[in-house]
């Protein structure tokens, strides 16, 4: 059928079963929103306060559904106003699709008004992006974004639509997707018996986990081989969840912020086994001085990631899962070296280092221990970013994946509302908790007007320090405490905030309160901002200096 | 630090170089010339990259260039089994008197002139770096006006191709 460029883009997305959009109208997409409205019984538009927020908002329904997220704005600032969730999408392989319509074709190139070269700006920025300059090339590309943005390792693509192509007509025909096939052609038996070899050869093996394994949905694999072979497990931010938190062998974070634990097993482990992880710099910290005594076992999607950070003595590359089916496959009936030793070791660990923080007055740490209490762990954790993120990874103990929804890469401050708003879209039975830094929650909290106008009862937990607390901690360690603009003295009042925008609020201030306002806010079915006053002077331990050796100079709270 | 000929497919879009240029230059590789040209499929060019790194940027250089979406296949030019060619165009100071003296030379290289004038000529030579290298210090003397280069191309040796080539 003849249809317009609007309307073939709306039919292209029902074909890859979209159902929710996040966007923002504007000059050169209002022919796609006036085709919209015709397709309001199929496809629900959600409209944020702010572009960058229906970025997020979609990151954080493709986080925590595991679909693929769309968002869409108009040119230039429109646009623009993306760039920062796509990044964070980019960086944490989350399948986007951000939809930016552009100038006519004929005004393209000539500084025209809100015109904007989007796609030389993403470039870096998405794993591949479009401009279609031939209406009858748009139904193709948006079937290739969509594509794209879900096979391999997943990530943002981009599609601009100058404002012609979308009132133009063409002949459409409905296609229907074909499904994403995981990827299996690199993981080969050389691979995979090489990988059965180390872990034979290994006494001290150690788990270390990450996104990858999230995304592919790995977690019963996961446990399975873990349970199989033994070994203490730690993760990366971004892996959090695709291990229970509450198994014995989880050690917890790995890293910067990792726990004593996690960072000896990298020191002493004889065999480092990284599961969808990329060795990133906030784990590794110095690539000199990582694992110095293990080889090195890596299973990936992403050829690149192997020997990038960290040089390996075997890889498997392909879908985490399925690479984990074949090796437990593999494995069956190998003997293993006995690893009694080493997790008696690992244990003792555990008890002379688990995680620690001064009690007494109302502390972030003790707020989030009871959100999970209360919660019964079941709740979606979005965060900002800063030490509100790493207290909320630290004391919410992830068992579930896609059940923490956070930016890993990037460290987006501000994406934690907009992710609220996705997730909870995308989850309507399930509880949603933004936990924010006072910093982080300001950056972009008229985010609250869209989750009041849509009724989603998101709960928001200040963690409010009055400071950029990441930043002001820095400070103090390596510039003499030089708080240096980290200060934030300013006088909003975040219950008024909140009420202004018709949600409700609650300020905390005592220890011992905290159950009785969690209580009341989770009861509230409405959005709900609590605003903790916690102790400035609270810091995020353990704490590695970057470049260090992760076994040393981890700074701990004194008892 | 090893010198690297690579040798890419790539469709033929508006774009595509300033994709791989733009891989190169945010990750920090170090990229010595780059020539772009259609190939018998006019909806595919081929890219001749000279780099230099170790082999560890090597090996992220052809894997991060694999990832892209428009790179078709990716292949290393070996030095042993490769031919390279460069073109170049130099224009150097010439007048009555020292015009023979400079076509001697350029006779010596198999190099051609392909513009005369009164205070000047043009050069045209291809070859490999060290003989343009040669050339170039022979003619400075004289002046040497301008220079362009086209970059390095190449192709393997032999009846093995791009396409023949395992993946990386």
């Amino acid at each position: 059928m003849l249809l317009t460029g609007a309307e073939i883009l709306i039919e292209c997305l029902l074909e890859q079963q979209v159902d929710t959009i996040f966007g923002y109208p504007g000059g050169a997409v209002l022919n796609i929103y006036d085709a919209l409205a015709k397709y309001s019984d199929r496809i629900t538009h959600y409209l944020p306060s702010h572009e960058q927020g229906a970025a997020h908002a979609a990151d954080g329904y493709a986080r925590s559904t595991g679909k693929v997220g769309v968002c869409m704005a108009t040119s230039g600032p429109g646009a623009t106003n993306l760039v920062t969730g796509i990044a964070t999408a980019y960086m944490d392989s989350v399948p986007l699709i951000a939809i930016t319509g552009n100038v006519a074709l004929p005004l393209l190139g000539k500084d025209s008004f809100q015109e904007v070269d989007i796609t030389g700006i993403t470039m870096p920025i998405t794993k591949h992006n479009f401009i279609v300059k031939n209406v009858e090339e748009l139904a193709g590309v948006v079937r290739r974004a969509f594509s794209i943005a879900r096979s391999g390792r997943p990530g943002p693509v981009l599609i601009d639509i100058p404002k012609d192509i979308t009132a133009q007509k063409a002949e459409y025909t409905r296609e229907t997707p074909k499904p994403v096939e995981r990827h299996t052609k690199h993981i080969t038996s050389a691979a995979v018996e090489n990988a059965v070899t180390m872990l034979k050869e290994s006494s001290r093996p150690f788990v270390y986990v990450g996104g990858g394994a999230v995304q592919s949905d790995a977690g019963p694999e996961l446990a399975e081989f873990v349970h199989r072979i033994k070994a203490p497990v730690a993760s990366s931010l971004m892996g959090l969840g695709a291990f229970p938190g509450n198994d014995p062998y989880f050690c917890g974070l790995i890293g910067m912020h990792g726990t004593r634990t996690s960072n000896l097993c990298a020191s002493k482990c004889d065999l480092l086994i990284a599961i969808g992880a990329r060795f990133s710099d906030r784990v590794v910290s110095n690539p000199k001085r990582f694992a110095p005594n293990a080889r090195i076992l890596q299973i990936d999607i992403d050829p690149a990631e192997i020997n990038k950070n960290i040089q390996t003595h075997g890889y498997i590359i392909g879908d985490v899962k399925i690479a984990l089916q074949k090796l437990l496959e593999a494995m069956d009936g190998e003997e293993l070296a006995d690893t009694t030793d080493w997790l008696s070791q690992v244990n003792e660990w555990q008890s002379r280092y688990p995680l620690a923080y001064k009690d007494g007055i109302l502390r972030p740490q003790h707020i989030v221990e009871r959100v999970y209490a209360l919660t019964n762990g079941e709740a979606i954790i979005t965060t900002e970013v800063g030490q509100n993120q790493i207290w909320a990874a630290q004391y919410y103990h992830f068992s579930r994946p896609r059940t923490f929804i956070s930016s890993g890469g990037l460290g987006t401050m501000g994406f934690g509302l907009g992710a609220a708003i996705g997730t909870q879209i995308g989850n309507p039975d399930k509880t949603v908790i933004n936990i924010a830094g006072d910093g982080s929650f300001r950056m972009n909290c008229h985010e609250l007007a869209t989750a009041v106008e849509y009724e989603l009862p998101i709960i928001v937990v200040i963690l409010n320090n009055r400071a950029l607390g990441m930043v002001k901690q820095w400070q103090d360690h390596f510039y003499d405490g030089r708080f240096s603009q980290s200060i934030i003295e300013r006088s909003t009042d975040f219950v008024k905030l909140a009420e202004a925008y018709g949600a409700v609020g609650f300020n905390l201030t005592r220890k011992e309160d905290v159950d009785e306002v969690l209580t009341a806010a989770l009861n509230a079915k409405r959005p709900v901002v609590i605003n903790c006053e916690i102790d400035p002077e609270d810091k995020v331990y353990p704490f590695l200096p970057p470049g260090a050796a992760v076994d040393e100079l981890i700074v701990e709270v004194s008892q | 630090m090893k010198r690297y000929v690579i040798s890419v497919l790539v469709d033929n879009h508006s774009g595509v170089l300033s994709r791989v240029a733009g891989l190169f230059s945010r990750r920090g590789y170090n990229i010595d010339s780059i020539s772009v040209g259609e190939t018998l499929d006019p909806t595919v060019s081929r890219m001749t990259i000279v780099a230099h790194g170790d082999d560890a940027i090597l090996e992220q250089i052809t894997k991060q260039l694999s990832k892209l979406v428009d790179v078709l296949k990716v292949a290393i030019l070996p030095d042993d089994a490769s031919v390279y060619r460069e073109l170049v165009l130099l224009k150097v100071k010439a007048d009555d008197s020292t015009r023979a003296t400079i076509s001697d030379v350029i006779d010596v290289f198999r190099a051609k002139i392909v513009d005369i004038a009164p205070q000047s000529m043009t050069v045209e030579i291809t070859g490999d770096r060290p003989k343009i290298q040669a050339l170039v210090d022979l003619l400075s003397p004289h002046g040497i006006l301008e220079v362009v280069r086209t970059g390095l191309i190449g192709l393997h040796r032999g009846d093995q191709n791009i396409l023949t080539q395992e993946e990386i």
